[in-house]
Formats: C-alpha cells, sequence, structure tokens
C-alpha cells in the first residue's frame, strides 16, 4: 500500500506519480487531499485498487481496463469514458456522460448523475458494462446505448420530484435500462418502451442491487420493496428504413 | 409502378462477333447485371442493374464488352439533369434520404485546375534531383521554438530540449482513414503493406483494428471517433499515433451509421460489438462540446499512451476553419487533418456529401495563414485530404501550407476502383468496398500494395522534378511558400484567400 499527497498537484504529476507506484507491482494506492486533477487511473491496465479522498476531475479512469478505484467524494464529467473492465464506487455524485462508450466493468454512484449517462454503452461478448446510480439522472440517459446495464434507483429525487430527465434513450438500440419507480411515457425517446420486468430480468438486475446497497449501507429488502420498470429498444434498426438506394 | 421507372444509367454493349461465350461476365457481375439466354444462345445485360464499374469489361477476355453512359436517359436538359429527376423519383418511391458514396463530383470550381507553378530560369539554378540531393521526408508533429544544447565532459553537443513524438514520412503522402468495414481486409493489407514498404503512414479508420493488421503498427495510425468502435488502451498504443476523428469532408456534421446486415463475425469482432447489432456513430462526441472538451480528450490520450505517440485531430473543411483549426493547434494536436469538399466516403447521404463544406484550397491556406499570424504554426502539422488527385495536387497543396496530404480516393483507384460511386451497396465487383469472400479474394494484397507503392513512388519522383525546376532541394523548403504558386482566372477575393499572386505578375 501506498499513500499520496496531491496537494496543490497537476494532474500530470498525480498519475505519473500512480503509474509508477502501479509499474513497482502496488496493489493498493491512496490518494489524499485529490482537487480536480484529471484523467486519474486513465489507461491502466492492471488490477490495483486506488482510493481518492477528494474530488477527482474529468475523465475518471478512462481506458481503463481493470482497476478498482473508490472515491470518498464528488466526481466531475466523463468518468470511466470509454473503459474496458474494472470497476468505479462513488460516494457521492458524478457529473455529466458517466460511462461514455464503457465497453465493461462496473460503476456505482450513490447519489445522482448528470446529463447523458450510460451514452453510447455498448457489450461485447464476455464484456457487460454496469452502471448503478442511486439516485436521479438528468436528461438524455442511455443516449444511443448499445448493450449492458443501467441501473437507476431513484433514492433521492431531483428538485421536481423526478428519477430521470427527458429523452430516456433516445437512439438506443440494445441494452436494457431499469428504473426503480414510475417512468413516465413522455419522458421517452422515441426508440424505447416501458416494459414490465420479468422474474429473469429482476434476477439479472439484484446481484447489482445487491452490491449496492452492501457498497454504500442501504436496506436491501427495503430498496427492492418499490417497483421497478424496464426501458428497452423495440426494434434493433431503428433506422432501417431512413435510406433510399 | 410505371411512374417511378427509372432509365438505365449505363448501357452494356456486347459486340456478338467477339463474344466466346465463356460466361465471365455473367459469373463475375455481383449487381447479377449479365445473363445467358439459352434459347437464343447470347449473353445480355440488365442495364438497369449496372453500376458502371467497368468489371466486366475489364476481365472479358475479348474485349467484346463496351460500357458506356446512357446519353438519352432522359431529355438531357440544363437545369434539370436527369441525375435531378432519377434523385426526384427514387425519393418519391422510397421516400428515403439518398444515399451514395466516395467524393463529391459537383462541378464546383477546382482551384487545384487554376493554379500554375513556378520554376527556375536564368536568375537562380534550377536543380537535376537525378543527380543532386531531394529531401522529400517530412516528419509531423508538435515542433519546438528553440532548441536547448549542452555540451558533455567531452565537447560534444546533445540536445537537452525534449522533443515531441513525430511521424517519420519518406513521402509526404499518407492514406487516409479507410476503416475495415468500408474496405476490405486485403485492400487494408494492401495500404498497410505499401506503407511499411515506401515508409510512410495508412489509417485503421474508425471501425477498430483487424489482428491481421497488428504488425504494421509503426506505419499504422489509429482512428478515435465519436461511436469509440474497438477503442480500448490496446487499441489506442497499437499504431505509431492516434488520431481523433471529428468530421470527414464527404460528411461534415453528420454521424455514421453502418447497418446492423453489415455487421458480421469479423466486422464485430475489430468494432467490439454484437453481430448484427446497428453501429452508430453520433455525430459529435458527446465528450466534446468545446475546444477545452477537445483539450481534454488530446489529453485524455496521453495520458492513456503516456505521452510517446502523436495525437492528431481530424475536422472537415467547414466556414469557420481557420479559428477550429487554431484551437485544436492550442489545445494539444500534434498535427490537424483539414479534409476538404471532395473528400470520399464509404457511405453518405448525397445531400451532405455535394453541398456541405469549403473547397481544401482556401481550408487549408486560410488555416495555414491563421496559424502563421498566432505564431503557433510550429506547434502542429497540417495534413491535407480531400480530391488529391496527382502529384502536382500535393506540392500546390503544400506550397499552400500544408505538411502533407492524405490520399484515400487516388489509393483505392491504383487498387482497382473505377469511381462507380456504390460502396455503400458492398457488392464491390473490385473487392475494395465489400466483405464477400467471393469478391474480396479478387484484390490480391500483394499486388495492391505493389501498385500502391508505384503510384507513390512514381508521385515522389515528380515531386522531386518539380521541387528541382523550382530550385528547391527540400519539400519542407515547399511548405508554405506562395511565392511559387500564381493563379489563373481567379478573382481578386480568391486569389487574397489563396495568399497567392495572379500569373504574370513577379515577385
Amino acid at each position: 500500500m501506498v499513500g499520496i499527497d496531491a496537494k496543490g498537484w497537476h494532474y500530470r504529476e498525480l498519475n505519473e506519480t500512480i503509474w509508477k507506484a502501479v509499474g513497482e507491482g502496488e496493489n493498493e494506492i491512496i490518494v489524499e487531499n485529490v482537487c480536480g486533477q484529471r484523467y486519474i487511473g486513465a489507461g491502466l491496465k492492471r488490477k490495483v485498487k486506488i482510493l481518492l479522498n477528494g474530488v477527482p476531475g474529468n475523465d475518471l479512469g478512462a481506458f481503463m481496463d481493470g482497476p478498482e478505484i473508490v472515491v470518498y467524494g464528488n466526481c466531475q464529467d466523463g468518468v470511466g469514458n470509454t473503459m474496458n473492465s474494472g470497476k468505479i464506487v462513488i460516494h457521492g455524485c458524478a457529473g455529466d456522460i458517466l460511462g461514455y462508450s464503457m465497453r465493461g466493468g462496473q460503476i456505482y454512484v450513490k447519489g445522482h448523475a448528470g446529463y447523458r449517462v450510460g451514452i453510447h454503452m455498448k457489450a461485447y461478448k464476455e464484456r457487460y458494462p454496469v452502471i448503478v446510480v442511486g439516485g436521479f439522472v438528468r436528461d438524455f440517459l442511455g443516449e444511443y446505448m448499445a448493450g449492458g446495464l443501467i441501473l437507476i434507483l431513484g433514492l433521492e429525487r431531483d428538485e421536481d420530484g423526478n428519477v430521470t430527465g427527458d429523452f430516456v434513450g433516445t437512439g438506443m438500440h440494445g441494452g436494457e435500462i431499469f428504473v426503480r419507480g414510475p417512468v413516465e411515457e413522455r419522458k421517452l425517446g422515441k426508440e424505447v418502451k416501458i416494459f414490465e420486468p420479468t422474474i429473469d430480468d429482476m434476477n439479472r438486475v439484484t446481484p447489482y442491487v445487491k452490491e449496492f446497497c452492501d457498497l454504500f449501507g442501504y436496506n436491501f429488502e427495503e430498496v427492492m420493496s418499490e417497483k421497478f420498470v424496464l426501458l428497452k429498444p423495440y426494434t434493433h434498426r431503428p433506422y432501417g428504413r431512413l435510406y433510399a438506394y | 409502378m410505371a411512374k417511378g421507372k427509372i432509365p438505365p444509367e449505363f448501357l452494356v454493349e456486347r459486340d456478338d462477333y467477339k463474344c466466346v461465350r465463356c460466361l465471365a461476365c455473367v459469373r463475375l457481375c455481383s449487381y447479377g447485371a449479365n445473363y445467358y439466354d439459352e434459347n437464343a444462345k447470347r449473353v445480355y445485360t440488365e442495364n438497369r442493374k449496372c453500376v458502371g464499374c467497368h468489371f466486366c469489361e475489364a476481365m472479358c477476355p475479348t474485349e467484346a464488352i463496351t460500357v458506356m453512359r446512357n446519353p438519352f436517359e432522359i431529355k438531357p436538359l440544363a437545369h434539370w439533369t436527369s441525375e435531378h429527376l432519377i434523385d426526384i423519383m427514387k425519393q418519391a418511391e422510397t421516400g428515403g434520404v439518398l444515399l451514395t458514396s466516395m467524393g463529391n463530383d459537383r462541378p464546383y470550381f477546382s482551384y487545384f485546375d487554376r493554379i500554375v507553378l513556378n520554376a527556375s530560369q536564368v536568375t537562380n539554378p534550377s536543380i537535376d534531383p537525378l543527380r543532386e540531393p531531394m529531401e522529400v521526408r517530412t516528419y509531423l508533429g508538435r515542433k519546438q521554438m528553440k532548441l536547448d544544447l549542452e555540451e558533455d565532459e567531452e565537447g560534444r553537443v546533445l540536445l537537452k530540449t525534449e522533443i515531441a513524438p513525430q511521424l517519420k514520412l519518406e513521402v509526404p503522402v499518407m492514406f487516409s482513414a479507410m476503416s475495415y468495414g468500408s474496405i476490405s481486409l486485403n485492400a487494408m493489407l494492401s495500404l498497410a503493406e505499401a506503407a511499411k514498404t515506401v515508409g510512410t503512414y495508412f489509417n485503421t479508420g474508425e471501425g477498430g483494428l483487424p489482428k491481421e493488421l497488428k504488425r504494421y503498427g509503426s506505419n499504422m495510425i489509429v482512428q478515435v471517433a465519436s461511436g469509440r468502435f474497438g477503442v480500448n488502451v490496446d487499441y489506442l498504443n497499437a499504431g505509431s499515433a492516434v488520431e481523433i476523428k471529428i468530421g470527414q469532408g464527404a460528411k461534415p456534421g453528420i454521424g455514421g451509421h453502418l447497418p446492423g446486415e453489415k455487421v458480421t463475425e469479423a466486422i464485430s469482432e475489430t468494432r467490439m460489438i454484437p453481430v448484427g447489432t446497428d453501429a452508430l456513430s453520433p455525430a459529435p462526441h458527446h465528450d466534446i462540446y468545446s475546444i477545452e472538451d477537445l483539450r481534454q480528450l488530446i489529453y485524455a490520450i496521453k495520458e492513456a499512451t503516456r505521452y510517446e505517440k502523436p495525437v492528431g485531430v481530424k475536422i472537415a473543411a467547414v466556414h469557420n476553419v481557420a479559428p477550429i483549426a487554431a484551437g485544436m493547434v492550442r489545445a494539444g494536436a500534434d498535427y490537424i487533418v483539414i479534409d476538404g469538399i471532395r473528400g470520399g466516403t464509404g457511405a453518405a447521404p448525397k445531400v451532405t456529401r455535394d453541398h456541405v463544406g469549403i473547397p481544401i484550397e482556401f481550408a487549408v491556406a486560410v488555416v495555414d495563414q491563421r496559424l502563421r499570424e498566432e505564431g503557433i504554426r510550429h506547434m502542429a502539422s497540417v495534413v491535407v485530404a480531400g480530391g488529391i488527385r496527382n502529384s502536382a495536387d500535393v506540392i500546390k497543396a503544400i506550397a499552400l501550407g500544408a505538411d502533407a496530404v492524405y490520399i484515400g480516393t487516388a489509393a483505392l483507384v491504383a487498387l482497382g476502383c473505377h469511381l462507380c460511386q456504390r460502396c455503400y451497396l458492398g457488392k464491390c465487383n473490385w473487392g475494395i468496398a465489400t466483405q464477400d469472400p467471393k469478391l474480396t479474394k479478387r484484390l490480391n494484397p500483394e499486388i495492391g500494395a505493389r501498385r500502391l507503392v508505384n503510384l507513390l513512388r512514381a508521385w515522389e519522383h515528380e515531386i522531386k522534378e518539380i521541387l528541382g525546376g523550382m530550385g528547391i532541394n527540400a519539400i519542407e523548403s515547399l511548405r508554405g511558400n506562395r511565392d511559387m504558386l500564381r493563379g489563373v482566372g481567379l478573382h481578386e477575393y480568391e486569389l487574397k484567400l489563396l495568399g497567392i499572386k495572379p500569373a504574370g505578375e513577379a515577385w
């Protein structure tokens, strides 16, 4: 285990130090006083645990392939951008484009998240990306989504009592979004429909809810007591008839 | 239905005296245009199915076939050309967006064709490149304003300044981004092998990296587009540089869409998406809404690749290209690519391809000028793309301010392409823009590579001849050297934008 104090550091200095520690075979790295440094964990390929105290900057864990990052604080935009595998746990809230183009791994957010959560997420073979948000999310949830799983628990609502924003699943053509609590039809993008989850569907979701509750100290039974809805595209070819040949 | 009956664009004429009934044309046409009539014992063509790729004509052993344009498809009017009428018919029939491929062919003014080059006479000697050294090598990447040197104990002078990573080009011509999916693996292998032989680069495009190309890493640029297909750390590190694709000349401002039926097992593997799902590239990168955001992605990639590779950014040439380019350079791009209105594509809506963007000649001139004015021209190299047809275009582009050019269409023509502009159908008879194994095997990568090497070598010779004639012995001395250019038949404001004088005006 190695401790790093990032106070006043530029991201390049901090990331260089983290890369060096990872290269030297450290398995656990604790960084104190993180304050806006970007790209922490970006491109790291080894299974290593990074604990961050503070607020990391944009693109946390971008292109990451394997590490586990735990943030004791809020996050900014682009968490898990194009992430391949690994795990990010945020004991706070996250900004926009959480998990942009994520192909694998898991992101757990205790609080709420911003706009375009899970945009262009896609699954591939054994890679299956999962995003769990405890609170609410803003507009364009799961935009262009092509695979994987997004779970919005709505344990916290926005100022108007919403769990999601508008345009949910616009351009979505694969994957699934589960929302705990009702979602109004008018909020959906034209490519998705609301389905009632089957027992099989719920079995797919419960391990992640369980994990969320264990991570952040929620009562699993209580969280599961409310109804979930499943949002998924009703066609895999939303633009099939768009062109003249 | 008769209303929607579209007249054939081409007529396939067959000289019956020459035809030996080998039926090669019947077997070969992937569009099924040619057929044999058992009763008449003659070969016929359904002209309506012909796309004008000239494959049967090229393959006919007795030269019995002539593919020609149907001269009177519809009444030849000046404003309402048959192209317009046919497009209307197609849309009235289907209600769809017209798709097309390759580059814009509208008769916009070609400024390259209105620019002439200089040569030395009397007052300065020209150089004979056959007997005197001539440098066409160039390096792409960030250059330093000044170099700090230091001396070691033995008095040797050492370079103290850290040099940013560079791409070394033996000729100032690279192969444009063309993804696996838009072109065949054999086409990509041809480009890769040729790039390796000549000492230049090919570009994977935005469709990920087929494993067969991994060994060409030292001559490869990998591209990252908004869909992030096939992008992971290994991919970013697989090539010699990473290029962020914001846009392309054939379709500025719009995203891409590879239909699910084209996502086969092999394509799914490189794009890293399940078989049969649509591959949608959003119009913008949704993590880039500003120059500051672009900087963020550039540095995310630099961080992930440990600052070992140049990171470039490609945009389509649009009205505001110069300030955007300046922003890209300030955002940290090591090289920028400007793709003009004639840039090619595997598939694009016709209305976008034909009407959006600006000619590359203006774009490169104003970008180079702007970067110089801001004192940041050395901070990034400028690569120009979009309709470069020959060595003269290369020279003119460099003299207008480019460091190097990308060629896509010209490279495909070297591989057999006849510009029928039907890449989007995926049935390319020449084995280039298709994934059908029966068709792709028609393109032998060894022969393809040889033809591409020939093309680049020929251009290299011609570039050296022209440079020698100008009395210049290095391509880098030509960059932005607009005194070597003169305009013919151009308006004053056009000359001003291009930064060149009219023909006849001395220094």
